[in-house]
């Protein structure tokens, strides 16, 4: 792609040319791939072909959508509506009604085996699935029919990926996760409520730049993003292993930053990037723990809407120790009469030791020189 | 034939005796220590993880051990065979010094049982002064008692094992003046990475390792004389004042190429006026400064230098003024912050004693009973 056609490119998303390769450039760098993919990125954004994109909401908040408006990488929400061609989104579609509707069977027909399904909530199962319904058809069924000709699916939020606050005991309506419905088709999970916006961007564009999901775990969720706990990356870390820690909320400990583990933070029990990537785009500190409230695990299942926000996790790495070094670390004792006595001692041996060899070594060269002059002497 | 005897007499005279209860002190302080922790014993602490235990008996220790290290380098790399008699009672003197030292260092160590774990390639910090450090001064413990064998291959009489030993002995013996010239040098890297917490009287960067060196080359020959000054009184050898004469020149030129550079260095970095704050500090570093300056104006005077008396208070002036450089640097001018403290316990300063209590009868031991003193010339019989 030569200069000219980055500039039209530029020109066409609002934004300028520059912007747009930090921007790729950064998304490469979030999935962990080299900068040559920045390049890549920029060169799949740019051809006149975008994918389409149908978006279905079932049993959901709308929070990951508002998630998503709100990432403000240069222009973000600009470039997500420009990148792909977002042809059905309940949220953000122009038309409304029956018009919306034709509009999401025109482009699954057009671009059948091609378009990325996107699900956001979870799906209700019980007495056929009456609790959410889209144009008087059971969500289930709409969630169905797209993904017979989806090229990819990918279940952003916890309520899609594992159930979330829908699924939460005692689960009146049997909401079920996407790939619980699905079981026949590979489903992509972002879970969090909501996600990081950027971990779903990134798994857009690696999947328009190179076709293929990126790399995932056993859940099905991108490594990039839910490879490690986020007690591993977390700024408090070396308060726990140090065994300082916030007791109740306002204390002395939580004004001075310790670790929210036992105000119930479950980051050693949850696998997410938060603490790597934060949030809003506002700089240092802003996710959960860095403001000073324990993660509750939202990407977690079985942690996040299941257990107490208070409870305690289950340290899935190393367990904090029954006892920790204290706080306030003995300095050390100044001089002691009698170690100052024993030195004062030993520099007087070494002095006296010396002065009595001078001495003597004074005695012993006097007889030689008189040794010598009697020899000399006869 | 050779050219050492034993110079034999009583092994358990009252001064022995003495020096056995002293080192029976430290290893019952040592059994406390081994048992409850270095706590128990030591008052070492957070900000000061090392006491008088690797300051003593490493870091000046070492230095004072340097006597093999110098003569090594006299006789065998600028081929000054008539110091060859000294190399010997020199080598051993090293010998004790450093093995001690390492001991010093395992003693020291709050969890000892992973000390191995350095020697072991795969749990190795290849960005660590001390790897240099610990590994440089175990080979070179190691490479003293090889150079030190044949004396005991010659008292029992295993001349084949002896002859063998020596066609290959070079080799070690360019290994012994290799290692200590890394590992003296490496303890003064360890202050660079002390950084701040290094006052600026003794905090000269990257000339920390130069002026580690030259203070070991001055113990190291120093040691020699006062060794050689104290089996002549103590020992009713003959003096050696004649070969340690011969020294002056290579020691005043140390002295006051030292002293050029780290006044120069203070100069430069403007740091010279700490020296007359008046603080603990500032008095040390006079002390130092004196004990420095004092044998350069006796080696100096041809009425004084040609007197063993005087050679004594000067090598015993520069030892001390090494020392306390040492001391001034790792411990004196040392402050980690947060209000650290550190004195020495009597009982770390019982166990100090007992490691120079054990070294001298060590060293007692094998003049006595082993052909490590040169043979008598007829003429001083």
């Amino acid at each position: 792609m030569n200069n000219n056609e980055l500039h039209k490119v530029a020109e066409r998303l609002g934004v300028s040319r520059r912007t747009f390769m930090k921007f790729c450039t950064g998304v490469a760098a979030t999935l962990g791939l080299t900068g040559g993919a920045g390049v890549q990125m920029a060169y799949a954004i740019a051809s006149p072909r975008r994918p389409a994109v149908i978006w279905l909401s079932a049993q959901e908040c709308t929070g990951c959508t508002e998630s998503l408006l709100r990432s403000t990488h240069p222009t973000l929400e600009n470039l997500i509506l420009d990148l792909i061609s977002l042809d059905y989104h309940e949220t953000l579609s122009v038309p409304a009604g029956h018009a919306a509707e034709e509009a999401k069977l025109h482009s699954m027909k057009e671009n059948w085996g091609k378009y990325v399904l996107v699900v956001d909530g979870s799906i209700p199962m019980k007495d056929g699935g009456i609790y959410c319904k889209v144009a008087g058809k059971p969500i289930v069924e709409h969630v169905r029919e797209a993904a017979e000709g989806a090229a990819a699916i990918i279940s952003i939020g916890s309520c899609a990926s594992w159930g979330g606050i829908p699924a939460a005991g005692p689960n009146p309506t049997e909401a079920t996760p996407v790939d619980k419905v699905l079981t026949d088709k590979a489903v992509v999970n972002i879970p969090g409520c909501p996600p990081n916006p950027y971990n779903f961007l990134s798994t857009v564009l690696h999947l328009v730049t190179f076709g293929t999901v990126p790399e995932l775990d056993h859940l099905n969720r991108p490594r990039f993003a839910y490879g490690r706990l986020i007690h591993e990356n977390c700024e408090r870390r070396p308060h726990f292993d140090a065994g300082r820690f916030a007791l109740e909320f306002g204390d002395a400990g939580h004004k001075k930053g310790f670790c929210l583990y036992k105000l119930g933070c479950k980051g050693p029990e949850t696998y997410a990037n938060c603490p790597a990537i934060e949030f809003g785009d506002v700089g240092g500190g802003a996710w959960p723990v860095g403001v000073g409230h324990p993660c509750f695990g939202c990407t977690e299942e079985g942690v996040g809407f299941n257990k107490p926000i208070h409870a305690l996790s289950d340290v899935k790495t190393v367990t904090p120790p029954t006892t920790f070094p204290g706080i306030a670390e003995p300095v050390g004792t100044g001089v002691t009469p009698g170690a100052a006595a024993l030195l004062g001692a030993v520099g007087g041996a070494v002095l006296g030791a010396t002065a009595m060899a001078v001495k003597q070594l004074g005695k012993l060269e006097k007889d030689r020189v008189s040794d010598h002059d009697s020899q000399d002497n006869p | 034939m050779s050219h050492h005897q034993p110079i034999g007499g009583r092994l358990f005279t009252a001064p022995f005796l003495f020096l056995g209860i002293l080192a029976v002190i430290a290893l019952v302080l040592l059994v406390d220590r081994f048992a409850n922790g270095l706590a128990a014993v030591t008052n070492l602490n957070d900000g000061y993880p090392w006491g008088i235990w690797v300051v003593y008996d490493i870091v000046v220790g070492t230095g004072f051990a340097c006597g093999g290290y110098v003569l090594a380098l006299t006789v065998y790399i600028a081929n000054k065979g008539k110091y060859h008699p000294l190399v010997r009672p020199a080598l051993l003197a090293s010998l004790f010094g450093y093995s001690l030292g390492g001991l010093g260092a395992v003693i020291d160590m709050g969890r000892y049982w992973n000390f191995y774990q350095m020697f072991n390639p795969a749990q190795m910090n290849l960005n660590s002064v001390m790897l240099e450090v610990g590994l440089c001064v175990s080979a070179y413990s190691l490479v003293l008692f090889i150079e030190f064998l044949p004396v005991i291959l010659e008292k029992f009489r295993a001349d084949v094992w002896r002859a063998r030993l020596e066609k290959v002995l070079f080799i070690f013996i360019a290994i012994g003046v290799l290692l200590p010239t890394m590992h003296q040098s490496s303890l003064g890297s360890l202050l660079i990475a002390m950084g701040h917490k290094v006052d600026p009287l003794w905090q000269a960067q990257q000339l920390m390792p130069l002026l580690a060196i030259m203070t070991a080359m001055l113990m190291g020959f120093c040691i020699v004389i006062f060794e050689g000054s104290m089996a002549a009184v103590g020992l009713r050898q003959p003096s050696e004042t004649h070969l340690h004469r011969g020294l002056i020149k290579v020691i005043v030129g140390l002295v006051a190429a030292y002293l050029v550079i780290r006044f120069g260095d203070l100069i430069r970095r403007g740091a010279l006026g700490g020296a007359f704050e008046g603080d603990l500090q500032g008095n040390m570093f006079l002390l130092e400064t004196a004990l420095f300056v004092v044998p350069l104006l006796i080696l100096g005077s041809s009425r004084f230098n040609r007197q063993g008396r005087f050679l004594l208070i000067a090598a015993v002036s520069l030892l001390l003024a090494g020392a306390t450089y040492r001391f001034n640097a790792f411990l004196v001018g040392f402050d980690p912050g947060a209000g650290y403290v550190y004195f020495p316990s009597a009982a770390e300063l019982m166990v100090s004693i007992g490691i120079v209590a054990i070294e001298i009868m060590g060293y007692l031991f094998f003049v006595k009973l082993f052909p490590v003193m040169p043979k008598h010339q007829q003429a001083h019989a």
